[in-house]
């Protein structure tokens, strides 16, 4: 989202507060042999909390569970604010 | 689609008017306008079949079209006008619904309003616990019969999912727009018509032996069903109301990858293949990606960019809900007391 107009990155990986990453752009998903991941869709969202029943895919079981990915004192900053503090 | 049964007198004098020229004759049109003036000022809850009826069809104007009806229609301004006079009451009445949700949503004193936390607003909200559980009775209880009226009340709009949304996109701008068009290309399969999320709809029908072709079953379907997608093409076909199309498809979306595994596994308990459970499969992934771009990209980015529409961002993902909730509730009487929820008998297969 800093990208300069002139060096824009291939790829990005969008932190979603409490959920997945979300990966845009061009980039493969792949196992360590370099195999190809099924995948049906553009831009993705890899599981960040574990508990997917689809992994790597996010399949919102992140929700169910309550997943944070910011401890609790820092969290309550960050989402007043409308922003986290590292992420942008 | 095929012109449906009238179920009153307003969609009896529409479905006529629409039966002849465009403009032939000016005194039917003018008849028919003083009855729907008369009948919405009665009319307390908008979920009346008749009115619901008339609007679908007005609406299927902009969208396929029906058959027999002349497309010079789509924007006759007698027509539109008539569209007015029952699409103003039913906004009212959804925001009046919505009011009991969007009044106890807490939202920042400040004006600026981030797109995570308004992300966070939205996802608090797809969160509460609401009505009876549909998605639960289909995974563990639902019989076959129950799986195929669950199947012909969605086809009314799964046949042509997503289209309510694309009106928003030339609406909105940059980041909103990005987002759309980033989810809607998903939606109808990334170039591969196979993929298309409505064509693995029509895939699950045929394999519960339903007839697959567009608006087939509207004559089955109750006014709460007509009114859910009524709800969207207000939404999404009106400029001032791009807050709530985007509102709507957040709470959609959010409220999707879970009840959509249960559906999958209803149907997968029921003996049904791969072919018949792709398209719930393909929503549990799609819908994880989606809600995120959704929440965040698309309606929090709408609310930086313009921030008085958060107002109707909430206002569409409640009435979302409020009508999802009214759909469930009629569901689960029915199919709790043996009755049927259709409004008629369907064959069981073509």
């Amino acid at each position: 989202m800093n990208d300069s107009p002139l060096n824009p990155a291939s790829a990005s990986l969008v932190l979603c507060p409490d959920g997945p990453i979300l990966v845009r752009g061009d980039f493969d998903v792949v196992l360590p042999s370099g195999e190809p991941v099924p995948r049906q869709r553009q831009t993705v969202a890899l599981c960040r909390c574990g508990a997917s029943a689809i992994k790597p895919y996010c399949d919102g079981t992140h929700k169910l569970i309550n997943f944070r990915t910011e401890p609790p004192d820092l969290q309550g900053r960050g989402n007043k604010q409308g922003k986290s503090p590292r992420e942008s | 689609m095929n012109i449906p049964e009238p179920r009153g007198p307003i969609s009896a004098g529409l479905i006529a008017l629409l039966t002849r020229d465009p403009g032939a004759d000016p005194a039917a049109l003018a008849t028919l306008h003083a009855l729907v003036t008369e009948r919405v000022a009665v009319v307390e809850d908008l979920i009346d079949d008749d009115v619901q009826l008339a609007l679908f069809c007005l609406y299927e104007l902009h969208y396929g079209g029906l058959a027999g009806v002349d497309d010079g229609w789509e924007w006759h301004p007698g027509l539109i006008g008539i569209r007015h006079l029952m699409e103003e009451p039913f906004e009212a009445w959804l925001r009046s619904e919505a009011s009991v949700m969007t009044d106890s949503v807490r939202t920042p004193a400040s004006r600026t309003h981030g797109s995570d936390a308004t992300a966070a607003l939205l996802f608090d909200m797809a969160a509460r616990d609401s009505g009876p559980s549909v998605s639960r009775h289909v995974a563990k209880k639902a019989t076959v019969e129950q799986l195929r009226e669950f199947l012909i009340h969605k086809s009314l709009y799964q046949l042509k999912e997503a289209d309510p949304h694309t009106w928003a996109i030339p609406r909105l701008t940059g980041r909103a727009k990005a987002a759309l068009v980033e989810i809607q290309a998903d939606e109808y399969g990334g170039g591969r018509p196979e993929r298309m999320h409505s064509a693995l709809f029509a895939r699950t029908m045929r394999g519960l032996g339903l007839n697959d072709s567009y608006g087939g079953y509207v004559d089955a379907v109750p006014a709460i069903t007509l009114a859910s997608v009524n709800m969207m093409s207000l939404f999404g076909l009106n400029r001032r109301l791009r807050g709530a199309i985007a509102g709507h498809l957040a709470m959609y979306e959010m409220t999707s990858s879970r009840p959509n595994q249960l559906y999958g596994n209803g149907f997968r308990r029921l003996g049904f293949d791969a072919a018949v459970t792709g398209y719930f499969d393909e929503h549990v992934e799609a819908d994880a990606v989606h809600e995120q771009i959704a929440g965040r990209d698309l309606a929090g980015g709408l609310v930086e960019a313009e921030p008085d529409l958060l107002d109707d961002v909430l206002f569409g993902a409640a009435a979302a809900s409020c009508i999802d909730v009214r759909f469930g509730v009629h569901l689960m009487d029915a199919w709790e007391s043996g009755r049927s929820s259709l409004r008629s008998l369907v064959p069981a297969t073509n």
